[in-house]
């Protein structure tokens, strides 16, 4: 196994770079903190024309990868989304991608894939179970009740995938925002431009053509869109930190102190060695774990578990010993650092905590002496 | 010196060939190879690396003319891959293999390799390398021990330590300082030295866990023939950047002289999780603070797993440097750290006293006892962070006092000036 990068993947890099430092420097991200969506739709367009919304999709659906590995591709995306901490929504509009263009009927596809591969249309992910189907009686209506308490873009999605619990087990559905029951309320985050909203289903009733994959079935596809969130989550950061780190080091070189660069004092050397060795584990572990859920191999949940929980923590460190490192002017609103610092802190905790995922990371541990 | 292509036969050939001489003559590992330090385990190692030799598959990648074999590193790492369930002479893989025979390779005169070479691999000689100083610390180009020319000899005189194993050893490759009016990485030499030689003492280091794992050795004016000299006089810090390569070689798995798998490298692919294993056999697996314990153990593993590929596809690729390689130093010396710290916190009172002959508890403590030795050997963490500072980062280099200065001239610990 290898992930030493292709030419193609090399390439895309260098685009996608050029393009998020053209048309979305930290000034005009800035400039987009007041915006409602916190990003400008035509900016999305140009993005997914790129292709930041079509390697999960498959080619017969209109998507394709660079690699032949999706994931790893995608990975590209949201590293370097974070090292601008860009806005715009990646993990909603590729996890949906992923998941339609995997289960969904032809109908469904041809509803959706066109408007997310375009960048048009903006679709929204639950993460969570908080929603029941309390009525599924005659097989040709579901009534969904409950709350989905952090949707990533919920406010500015028209549709979005859902997860309920059932009688039957669980079942996914895709539901139009404007439907009758659905109440979107705007949430404030820690992130100026990554948007959130809670979604309440008060008895909204769907119908059959509403069901992605099978009823009662949804398990494992549920379990598949999480760890490819979590992978993307870890991947910005990376990106995020990779960014921070560059210009500490620069900060630290054109600044001096008793006639030396502060870069020249053993313990700031220290500090930045430690630093550079958090960022390389997190890509690292990171490149690792999307492989493993590429592949669907039995360690994909330990791998990506263990990739959030250290990324998770390594991440808002690095960020913060930057802040260290900068002195007073890295806790101004004026310095760029708190723009990380919000990404890498939302990415921390979103879809768990490092906590939580040791916890998890001990229970498959347990679970595997059982087994063997 | 290898024969020619079209008349070698096929890597696949030589797999299943190797394949099946493996399964008639050596024993099959019946549980994992530990780091066990018992009596009898270098004759084992000697007699393991004979059946090998006997075998005809010693030496996969060392030249036909010095007893090897001759073959591309794609033939040695075929027999590896062949070798995995059996018992092979591991603790002969570094430093005797990886690290001494590709120096002696490297630097040797033909007939240093004639007369050196195919007794590494008959299994007769082991080696071992005499770098560190009492008084050097982590600074190797800081080395006291000199050699003096007298006559038709070179007389060696000084003192080593952190030798592993040297006890068991029959040769050493050995840097001394052959001259002291030239600055410190100048003025250096590399002898091989029979540790046999009159003057030449040998003393194990008894460590906190009780393990000989070390020694130190003294040389009181030790005579060497001139032939001894390894590589050019003076040029000795040449040679031991070279061997500290073949050293990371060894360590990463990477040497294309070491049979079987490789006991040092890390990044296991093992699942069982060592935390789970303690929590569960004392009976505190759904302890919460345990339990979170036991998660980190796994995500420490895992990391490390992410952190050996990127830092090796890094540096073969050349988006990052090789000196990277102090990247995984300096991980792997915490997550080590961090591991004996998991045991000892999981074992609770019942790991600081414990029954008479509760050997597994005993082994816990005193692996916590001496947690801190993989953040100093081979280079403490302090030094790995000034590698990964100064030549991956590309930092300023810190005030060396000893740069451009005749070595003589240079301040020395108070108690270690020896001219």
């Amino acid at each position: 196994m290898d992930f030493a990068p292709t030419d193609d993947q090399e390439l895309f890099r260098a685009t996608a770079r050029s393009f998020l430092e053209r048309e979305a420097p930290l000034a005009t991200v800035r400039s987009w903190i007041d915006r409602p969506d916190g990003f400008d739709a035509g900016w999305w367009r140009q993005a997914a024309e790129i292709g930041f919304t079509s390697f999960l999709v498959s080619e017969e659906a209109g998507g394709g990868s660079l690699s032949g590995r999706g994931l790893d591709d995608l990975l590209i995306v949201a590293e370097e989304m974070g090292r601008l901490v860009s806005p715009g929504p990646l993990v909603p509009a590729n996890v949906v991608a992923g998941a339609v263009s995997t289960s969904a009927t032809r109908q469904q596809r041809e509803r959706l894939l066109p408007g997310i591969l375009s960048g048009d249309h903006v679709p929204g992910w639950c993460s969570g179970v908080e929603v029941e189907v309390v009525v599924d009686g005659d097989d040709h209506h579901f009534v969904l009740r409950g709350g989905a308490s952090l949707v990533e873009a919920g406010a500015q999605a028209q549709e979005v995938l859902v997860t309920a619990t059932g009688s039957a087990g669980l079942t996914q559905f895709l539901v139009p925002v404007d439907a009758p029951g659905v109440t979107v309320t705007p949430l404030v985050g820690i992130d100026l431009v990554r948007r959130f909203a809670r979604l309440d289903f008060g008895d909204v009733r769907v119908d059959r053509s509403s069901v992605l994959g099978q009823v009662g079935r949804a398990g494992p596809a549920l379990q598949h869109q999480r760890l490819v969130a979590l992978v993307l989550q870890c991947s910005e950061t990376t990106g995020a930190m990779s960014r921070v780190l560059e210009f500490t080091l620069d900060y630290l070189g054109d600044r001096y102190a008793a006639g030396r660069p502060l870069s020249s004092y053993q313990v700031l050397k220290h500090y930045l060695a430690d630093m550079k060795l958090w960022l390389e584990a997190s890509r690292g572990v990171t490149a690792l774990a999307a492989r493993a859920v590429h592949d669907q191999t039995d360690e994909a949940e330990e791998l990506v578990r263990a990739a959030a929980a250290y990324v998770g923590e390594h991440g808002t460190e690095l960020v913060q010993k930057a802040v260290q490192l900068h002195g007073g002017i890295g806790i101004t609103w004026e310095h760029d650092l708190h723009l990380y610092l919000r990404r890498v802190s939302l990415n921390r905790n979103l879809g768990g905590t490092p906590a939580e995922h040791l916890e998890r990371l001990a229970e498959l541990s347990l679970q595997q002496l059982e087994t063997s | 010196m290898s024969p020619p292509e079209e008349q070698r036969e096929s890597v696949e050939q030589f797999a299943r060939r190797s394949g099946e001489w493996l399964a008639a003559n050596m024993p099959r590992l019946t549980s994992e190879p530990v780091h066990e330090r018992r009596d009898d385990i270098w004759d084992r190692q000697r007699e393991l690396q004979r059946m090998l030799w006997d075998g005809g598959f010693a030496g996969i990648c060392v030249p036909r003319d010095y007893g090897g074999l001759g073959l591309p590193v794609e033939y040695q790492r075929a027999f590896t891959a062949e070798s995995l369930p059996y018992e092979l002479p591991f603790y002969l893989g570094t430093p005797t293999f990886s690290i001494i025979l590709a120096t002696l390779l490297d630097f040797g005169t033909h007939e240093q390799k004639l007369a050196h070479v195919p007794g590494i691999l008959r299994g007769d000689t082991i080696w071992v390398q005499f770098l560190s100083e009492p008084s050097g610390g982590s600074d190797l180009a800081a080395c006291l021990t000199r050699a003096d020319r007298r006559e038709d000899t070179w007389v060696l005189n000084g003192a080593k330590i952190w030798s592993s194993a040297a006890e068991a050893c029959d040769f050493a490759l050995c840097l001394a300082r052959t001259n002291w009016d030239v600055p410190k990485h100048r003025g250096l030499s590399v002898f091989i030295l029979d540790l046999r030689a009159p003057g030449v003492t040998i003393e194990p280091i008894t460590q906190v866990n009780g393990n000989h794992t070390f020694c130190q050795e003294f040389f009181d004016d030790v005579v060497l023939p001139l032939d001894a000299l390894l590589g050019e006089v003076d040029q000795g810090w040449t040679v031991t950047t070279a061997l500290l390569t073949h050293e990371r070689e060894g360590v990463g798995g990477s040497s294309p002289y070491v049979s079987g798998r490789n006991l040092l490298a890390p990044g296991s692919t093992v699942r069982t999780n060592p935390a789970a294993v303690l929590a569960r056999s004392l009976g505190i697996a759904d302890d919460p603070v345990a339990r979170q314990l036991v998660g980190e153990q796994r995500m420490s593993d895992l990391v490390q797993r992410g952190l050996v590929e990127r830092v090796s596809v890094g540096v073969r690729t050349g988006s990052l440097p090789p000196s990277a390689a102090a990247l995984l130093k300096l991980y792997t010396a915490g997550a080590s750290v961090r591991r004996t710290e998991i045991a000892a916190t999981l074992a609770g009172e019942g790991g600081v006293v414990w029954s008479p002959g509760d050997v597994e508890t005993q082994e816990r403590a005193d692996k916590y006892l001496i947690r801190q030795a993989d953040s100093i050997s081979g280079g403490t963490s302090e030094i790995q962070r000034n590698i990964i500072s100064e030549r991956v980062l590309g930092l300023p280099r810190e005030l060396a006092a000893d740069r451009d200065v005749p070595y003589r001239e240079v301040r020395q610990s108070s108690r270690a000036r020896t001219d």
